[in-house]
């Protein structure tokens, strides 16, 4: 029988048994409760250029035992995101940091080249960096190998909730990478999620899906079951699934000893 | 007086010999011929994720006005998407009023007899702490076009000063060269707002009779100078209303969106400001930009760059400043006074006002007005690196 609470996520040395982490697209308190309620997050991103608000509310909104993964929105190459992580560090925020780096305002797509040499610069520092990406296998190894402490590909377009549209380049970063690959951007429907564990994802990033739908509770605990649901699915290992149909009398069925 | 030939730079004017933007933007404009577009294009443009510049056209056309209803739902849809329940909020500043340009439609323009003043490091400072006591974390510099009374130095003082009370300092003043914008950068500033008033070069010519402002090609080429210069991000407009607007929107749409094809990681936004009545503007016959038309042109620009940060104006009058915020506005300014030195109480206003306001709600005001509309008010989603 499964049992969330033995099955743990370890991410740089620390344990968790939720498989959800709430993103930092769109905040606010009442999310933020929604989130860690009733989807079980207990790990929160949060934008350092949010955070460094002279009015600092959104601190307040997270509860102590919850993490605090940081990112570093607003980074434009590996230096930028070094910057944000050392700023985020002294703002108290703690040593996990996502690695953002996006120096493309319309899509919003990461870069690679630039997460890889920041991962590296980061791990280097003292932090566990978490390198969001888009996923390419040869980068996602240069960021183990630099240090990553799980690798971030996005699913979709940041915030455009169109699901899984890498699919199998995220299913090739499961099989290769020996780090927990957690999909983060573009999630958009419990479904999606759950499809994403189903094969074999370690965890879900997602924030817009839930700030953005009619009701948050409802949404975020839709979530919960979807994460549970897959990550079960996955340990149970699904049935096979083949392109075609299998005959029932094969052409190799005349064999004999 | 003759007039000196606006499609020529002056001395110490850069120009960007390496760049085709502006020919690219006015080939555009000229090309767009809004009559063509019918109720299908309108349509078509509609149900397409992501937008041409024909479809953009097609919602600015007459034709699409019968359907501003569902390209309002439309922009709220990408607004929510882009954005969630977010609203920025800004304060402009306005440290000096000393212009060197007439534009005839102004109220700060040289011939016009106001008040002159500007702020002295002290003032600045005196005003900054005034803003920043209400709570507000971003600022908007603004001078009138004077490179004599308010040279270089002047204002990148004031954004040194700035960067002490805000986390995000922008300025709004004349076009600079691609140094000039490094180093108000590195004074503290990521931020570049220019309005070209009218894309069209001959209305232009006629609107803006001398000064260093008259030099078209200039001012249109600023904001690509203040990415080179190192500026995170840069805003554009027209003055609705001082020339066909459709065919500015069309222009200010395109140049925005060739310069971020062209350096994608630039931040960009738009602002979009109808004329307001000023001291001397009856010499200009401004063409009509209603709120309807308005709307039409912020909810266009909002579905054509739905990343895009969008400011409504401080000339529009609450209410529909309040609606348009969560709708298609990204970005909205409170306690907002034009004139110099007017935060602070107990000195009152030493310089006149450059335009009329419509909202002139508090911060606190402002905040509550978003949070009534089910959105969130937040101070700086920005960080200074």
């Amino acid at each position: 029988m499964y049992d969330q609470k033995q099955d743990k996520l370890i991410i740089g040395g620390h344990e968790f048994t939720s498989r959800f982490i709430l993103g930092s697209g769109k905040y606010d308190p009442e999310l933020i409760k929604a989130a860690v309620d009733h989807a079980g997050a207990q790990m929160i991103t949060l934008a350092l250029r949010r955070v460094n608000s002279f009015s600092g509310n959104i601190l307040e909104h997270i509860p102590e035992d919850v993490t605090l993964l940081p990112n570093t929105s607003g980074a434009r190459n590996a230096e930028e995101a070094v910057k944000i992580a050392r700023l985020a560090r002294e703002a108290g925020c703690g040593k996990f940091i996502k690695i953002e780096v996006i120096h493309d305002s319309k899509y919003l797509l990461p870069d690679n080249y630039e997460t890889a040499k920041a991962c590296e610069m980061l791990a280097k520092d003292g932090f566990i960096p978490m390198p969001y990406m888009y996923p390419d296998l040869n980068a996602a190894r240069d960021m183990a190998n630099a240090g990553a402490a799980a690798i971030m590909p996005l699913a979709a377009p940041i915030g455009s909730n169109q699901g899984l549209s890498t699919r199998q380049f995220i299913r090739i970063l499961i099989e290769e990478i020996d780090l927990p690959i957690i999909v983060d951007a573009g999630i958009g429907k419990p479904s999606q999620a759950c499809e994403a564990m189903e094969m074999g994802a370690s965890a879900i990033m997602a924030n817009t899906a839930i700030a953005t739908a009619g009701n948050i509770i409802d949404m975020a605990e839709a979530f919960r079951h979807a994460i549970i649901a897959g990550r079960m699915a996955y340990l149970s290992r699904t049935g096979r699934v083949l392109d075609r149909a299998s005959a029932s009398s094969p052409l190799t069925g005349f064999l004999q000893e | 007086m003759d007039k000196i030939d606006h499609m020529k730079y002056l001395p110490d004017m850069e120009i960007l010999p390496d760049s085709d933007i502006q020919d690219r933007v006015i080939d555009a404009m000229h090309h767009f011929d809004y009559q063509e577009y019918s109720a299908s294009d309108v349509m078509r443009a509609l149900r397409k994720e992501s937008l041409s510049l024909h479809d953009f056209g097609a919602l600015l056309s007459p034709a699409a006005e019968p359907f501003l209803e569902l390209i309002a739902e439309r922009a709220t849809k990408e607004t929510q998407k882009h954005f969630g329940n977010s609203v920025l909020l800004f304060t402009p500043l306005y440290i000096s009023n000393y212009c060197e340009n007439h534009c005839i439609y102004c109220g700060f323009n040289c011939m016009n007899k106001i008040r002159r003043a500007k702020l002295d490091e002290d003032g600045i400072r005196r005003e900054m702490e005034a803003i920043a006591k209400t709570g507000m974390e971003e600022v908007l510099i603004l001078t009138g076009e004077s490179r004599n009374m308010s040279n270089v130095e002047y204002i990148g003082n004031a954004c040194r000063i700035a960067h002490e009370y805000f986390k995000n300092v922008g300025i709004e003043v004349y076009p600079m060269n691609t140094d000039e914008y490094a180093y108000i950068h590195e004074c503290g500033a990521d931020f570049v707002t220019v309005f070209q008033e009218t894309y069209d070069s001959d209305r232009y010519e006629q609107l803006h009779l001398a000064g260093h402002k008259r030099i078209f090609p200039y001012r249109l080429n600023a904001q690509e100078r203040a990415i080179r210069g190192g500026m995170r991000g840069v805003a554009f407009a027209a003055l609705l209303g001082l020339s066909d607007f459709r065919k500015d929107a069309f222009a200010v749409g395109t140049h925005a969106y060739l310069l971020q094809r062209k350096y994608p990681h630039a931040e960009i936004s738009f602002s979009c400001p109808r004329l307001r009545p000023i001291i001397n503007n009856d010499k200009i016959n401004p063409k009509d930009v209603h709120e309807k038309q308005l709307l039409q042109v912020m909810c266009a620009y909002r579905i054509f760059m739905p990343f895009a940060g969008l400011t409504i104006s401080t000339r529009e009058r609450a209410g529909f400043r309040d609606h348009v915020i969560g709708m298609c506005a990204t970005k909205i300014s409170a306690g907002v006074s034009t004139g110099i030195g007017s935060h602070v109480e107990e000195s009152g206003e030493v310089g006149d006002s450059q335009f009329e306001i419509s909202d002139v709600r508090s911060l606190d005001e402002v905040i509550n007005a978003i949070k009534g509309r089910g959105l969130q008010p937040v101070l700086n989603d920005y960080v200074f690196i």
